[in-house]
């Protein structure tokens, strides 16, 4: 844990009294319905700095600093602060803080980051406020504070019972000096109150009443509504378009050519029509025609790909990432024997159901912008580097999102509003159209694993040869299209060797969910069972024996990818935890299955988390798959903060898995998508959705993020269901591609 | 063109396009954001609303076709948000990002007017015109079931009246 050094004291909390006598260790920000007002509210009112309100009529606010994109960490954070603080989570009013880096540090929704590194600072922050509290009512009462307890939000002097509300102490309270927050004694987590309970989510009573939350809901007072047509080959740029046209449609205000750069992942070229409402703006560009410029990548295809990676298959590895020990002896050592098999997996889309959008207003040199966004300082940046305004000049609302998976990491759609709403004057919303959203993705990348190994005589895993093939350029693997060199199983096997080779790529990729890991867990996981086949051995078993290996020790290496700044090794006995743990609650090898049924296994370590899943799989004879039921045990540290969400979550890891595996795929053809919407790259329905249990493995280390890490043992898993019910080995996907016909 | 419905009980009139899909006329016209835009091709049912109590895409319902109709959206279910499938969403604490939750409800409302007591098959029957892309189909299963108790509840003789343990989130 790297917490203290992300804990600094000034940045983290400031005190200042407010009017009617309030403590503010926070500032006052609106919510999002505020927005219908915003010209009317005076801007720039903020004091600097922290989380918490409290009233003298005892209300406390907490604000939540990280976009909210389904993960539930508008929840989970205020949750931290408010048990520290000791008051009635039924007393706490959540507000979304707006962009504002210097006050809350990293306000950022991706990598399962959230909860490692809040849980001991959000903690901090509370008890700081809360020792304050304390230290208020030990003065009126002047007594030692040590006298004093706090629960639900009062201060009892435990000698006399005198007590007083968090709501009566706020005028004191506010005139002392806040804590030193290293310094600031936690609970005791048997003590906690809040953490650990079911708590549901904070805006659920607005979702159900279908209240206006997300960035597609702004409504600014003269607002226009924009949409944004790019070139289906990705950044060709506008030769040509018939403007005069389509300014002649009703209620369409302006036209115009946007000439953007050459960034993939910055404002391409496009043609933005602006109109009283968005319908008036998608009708007009029903009539649209442009003539898009000659693009390089114009050619690339899925088929194309297919065939560079079959042939870099063949030829010597471009580099290697690890070597350990003599991979060629083990295979042809005496008794060995040897299995080689390729793996695949598509290119995936995000397509989160909220389609892309952001509202702006440039007024007077500054821009403001309401805006679902994982990394809104990264847009803010985007924003300002192409529109030459600074970033104290761009004001960013964070709104609640409609999925993010890894999309909204991105802020490609942040930057097209900035730049209309700039040519324009006026506030606009700029709304994609779905097809936009599945033909402009930052797509999860293709990736072949060419892969070789052997067991020996006694069926021990004694080598391991991947030749991952994916895409970049030189020493440079295109966006999460990596291989990290400590990915499993390395460092359990003695004769290892990860080489890469890659192709250029025209085609924007980016992280999705469990970036990486959802792919390379299905090609390594379902070569295990290969192996483990071939060593005449039980799939789980054969896991169990390959975690049990003492694992190399090896100094950090430089390479790897997505666990953030410092590798974070795996840890072969959590696994084995984990993997024991889903073996004993799936009945796994004692419930007898007829055929056409089977059960498949798989682990997997990202994020800091260890995951192990069982699937029950059924194939009739006539080929139609059907998921029975799927177990999952996880370990994500010592304590589930909110268990009723840490459920819904991995339930939800575990049904993206099953959605990506069975029909999820984006093929390149003419260097474009050919997939346009829903009915062409398929979403997961409830029918398809198995009964699925979580069960969860606590262990002594500080808890570590739930959005991802379920998901990638899923593919696999299934794969090795689908292989026990019919014999039949997945090795690419999707399985819809797959005849599974059995007699 | 000029428009006249019954929107949540209200009469209710707009002067719009005539092709300007129901969706769009509620979104932009009325400006009830309740009712969500995923797909507007009728796949993902973000949009579902009640046209004369049936559950219907709103992104394929035409401004002039719905001259006359009785609409429900997801603002107009209950006063307060206390219609039992409301009620049970919040229960199970049922959303994850929320987005589709809306046409979620108004589907399983529909369901439940008709089927008061629906299977685990008839809700995946009834309920397969929704995406969630979150993937919450495991709570919203349980959510339509605790629905249904809670609705029987409200409408068994006093004495009878309860709820089933164990299902509180």
């Amino acid at each position: 844990m790297d917490t203290k050094q992300r804990v600094n004291r000034r940045q983290f909390l400031g005190v200042s009294a407010v009017a009617g006598g309030g403590i503010l260790i926070s500032t006052y920000l609106e919510p999002l319905s505020a927005a219908e007002s915003w010209a009317a509210k005076p801007a720039g009112d903020f004091t600097p700095n922290a989380y918490v309100r409290i009233t003298p009529d005892g209300v406390v606010t907490i604000i939540a600093k990280n976009p909210e994109i389904g993960q539930g960490v508008k929840t989970m954070l205020p949750m931290l602060i408010a048990e520290e603080l000791d008051v009635d989570w039924k007393n706490v009013r959540i507000e979304q803080g707006d962009l504002d880096t210097d006050k809350y540090q990293a306000q950022t929704a991706g990598g399962s980051t959230a909860t490692p590194t809040n849980w001991l600072p959000m903690r901090r922050v509370g008890a700081a406020a809360r020792a304050m509290l304390v230290m208020a009512a030990a003065q009126t009462w002047s007594v030692p504070e040590s006298e004093c307890e706090t629960s639900l939000g009062t201060v009892t002097h435990r000698g006399s019972g005198r007590k007083l509300s968090y709501g009566e102490l706020t005028t004191k309270a506010a005139t002392l000096t806040a804590p030193a927050l290293e310094n600031v004694p936690l609970k005791d987590p048997k003590n906690f109150k809040i953490i650990g309970q079911r708590i549901s989510g904070v805006d659920n009573h607005s979702i159900v009443t279908g209240k206006p939350l997300y960035g597609i809901d702004v409504t600014l007072p003269g607002m226009l509504y924009a949409t944004f047509v790019k070139s289906p080959v990705f950044g060709a740029k506008v030769a040509s378009a018939n403007l005069e046209e389509i300014l002649k449609e009703p209620g369409v205000r302006r036209a115009f050519t946007v000439e953007g750069g050459t960034d993939l992942m910055g404002l391409l070229g496009g043609v933005a029509i602006v109109a009283d409402n968005w319908w008036a703006a998608v009708s007009a560009r029903k009539k649209l025609s442009v003539k898009w410029a000659d693009h390089p990548t114009s050619a690339q295809s899925s088929a194309s790909f297919e065939q560079q990676s079959l042939a870099l298959s063949k030829q010597t590895p471009q580099r290697s990432l690890r070597k350990d020990g003599d991979v060629d002896a083990a295979l042809k050592a005496p008794g060995a024997k040897v299995v080689s098999a390729a793996y695949y997996y598509p290119f995936i889309s995000h397509s989160p159901l909220e389609p892309q959008n952001a509202t702006a207003h440039f007024k007077d040199g500054k821009l403001e912008i309401w805006v679902p966004s994982q990394l809104p300082a990264n847009g803010r940046q985007l924003v300002s580097r192409t529109l030459g305004i600074p970033e104290k000049d761009i004001t960013i609302h964070l709104t609640r999102m409609g999925g993010g998976f890894g999309r909204r990491l991105y802020n490609d759609y942040m930057v097209e509003a900035a730049w209309i709403a700039k040519e324009v004057g006026v506030p606009v919303k700029l709304l994609w159209m779905r097809e936009d959203d599945v033909q402009h993705d930052f797509y999860r990348p293709a990736g072949w694993h060419y892969l070789t190994g052997a067991v020996d005589a006694q069926g021990k895993l004694v080598a391991w040869r991947n030749h991952f093939v994916s895409f970049g350029e030189g020493e440079r693997f295109a966006p999460s299209a990596g291989l990290g060199a400590t990915e499993f199983p390395a460092r359990f096997i003695a004769n290892l060797a990860i080489d890469a080779s890659v192709m250029p790529l025209g085609v924007p990729t980016g992280a999705l969910r469990a970036p990486g890991s959802n792919g390379i867990a299905f090609a390594t996981q379902t070569f295990i069972d290969e192996l483990a086949l071939a060593a005449g051995k039980d799939p789980a078993q054969f896991r169990i024996d390959l975690l049990s290996n003492a694992p190399i020790v090896d100094p950090p290496p430089a390479n790897a990818q997505g666990q953030g700044q410092q590798p974070i090794l795996f840890d072969g006995a959590r696994m084995r935890g984990v993997v024991e743990l889903v073996v004993e609650k799936s009945g796994w090898g004692k419930t007898p299955l007829p055929k056409g049924t089977g059960m498949g296994i798989a682990f997997h370590f990202s994020h800091r988390g260890y995951f192990a899943e069982v699937v029950q799989a059924t194939v009739s004879k006539a080929g139609i798959l059907k998921v029975d039921k799927v177990w999952v045990a996880g370990d994500v540290g010592s304590q589930i903060i909110n268990p009723s969400n840490a459920e819904n979550q991995v339930q939800g890891a575990v049904l993206d898995g099953i959605a990506e595996a069975l029909s999820q795929e984006i093929t390149i053809e003419g260097g474009r998508t050919t997939q346009t919407n829903f009915n062409n790259f398929r979403l997961l329905r409830m029918r398809q959705a198995p009964p699925i249990e979580v069960h969860w493995k606590l262990s002594d280390i500080a808890p570590t993020g739930i959005g991802e890490p379920a998901l990638p043992p899923l593919p696999p898993a299934l794969c090795g269901a689908i292989f026990a019910a019919t014999g039949k080995r997945i090795r690419s996907l999707p399985i819809s591609k797959h005849d599974l016909k059995w007699t | 063109m000029k428009v006249s419905f019954e929107l949540n009980g209200k009469a209710t009139s707009v002067d719009v396009v005539p092709d300007m899909p129901l969706l769009w006329v509620l979104r932009d016209v009325l400006d009830m954001k309740g009712t969500k835009y995923g797909c507007g091709v009728s796949q993902c049912g973000a949009c579902t609303v009640h046209v004369g109590g049936v559950a219907t895409r709103s992104c394929q319902v035409k401004a002039s076709d719905a001259q006359g109709a009785k609409i429900t959206t997801i603002e107009g279910l209950s006063p307060n948000g206390v219609h039992a499938v409301q009620r049970a969403w919040e229960e199970l604490d049922v959303p994850q990002c929320g987005y589709c939750q809306a046409g979620q409800i108004m589907s399983a409302v529909a369901l439940l007017t008709k089927n008061p007591k629906p299977s685990d098959a008839d809700i995946d029957a009834a309920m397969d015109r929704n995406i969630c892309r979150c993937a919450t189909y495991t709570r919203i299963r349980q959510a339509i079931h605790r629905a249904a108790a809670l609705t029987a509840a409200d409408s068994s003789p006093p004495g009878r009246a309860g709820s089933p343990a164990g299902l509180g989130a």
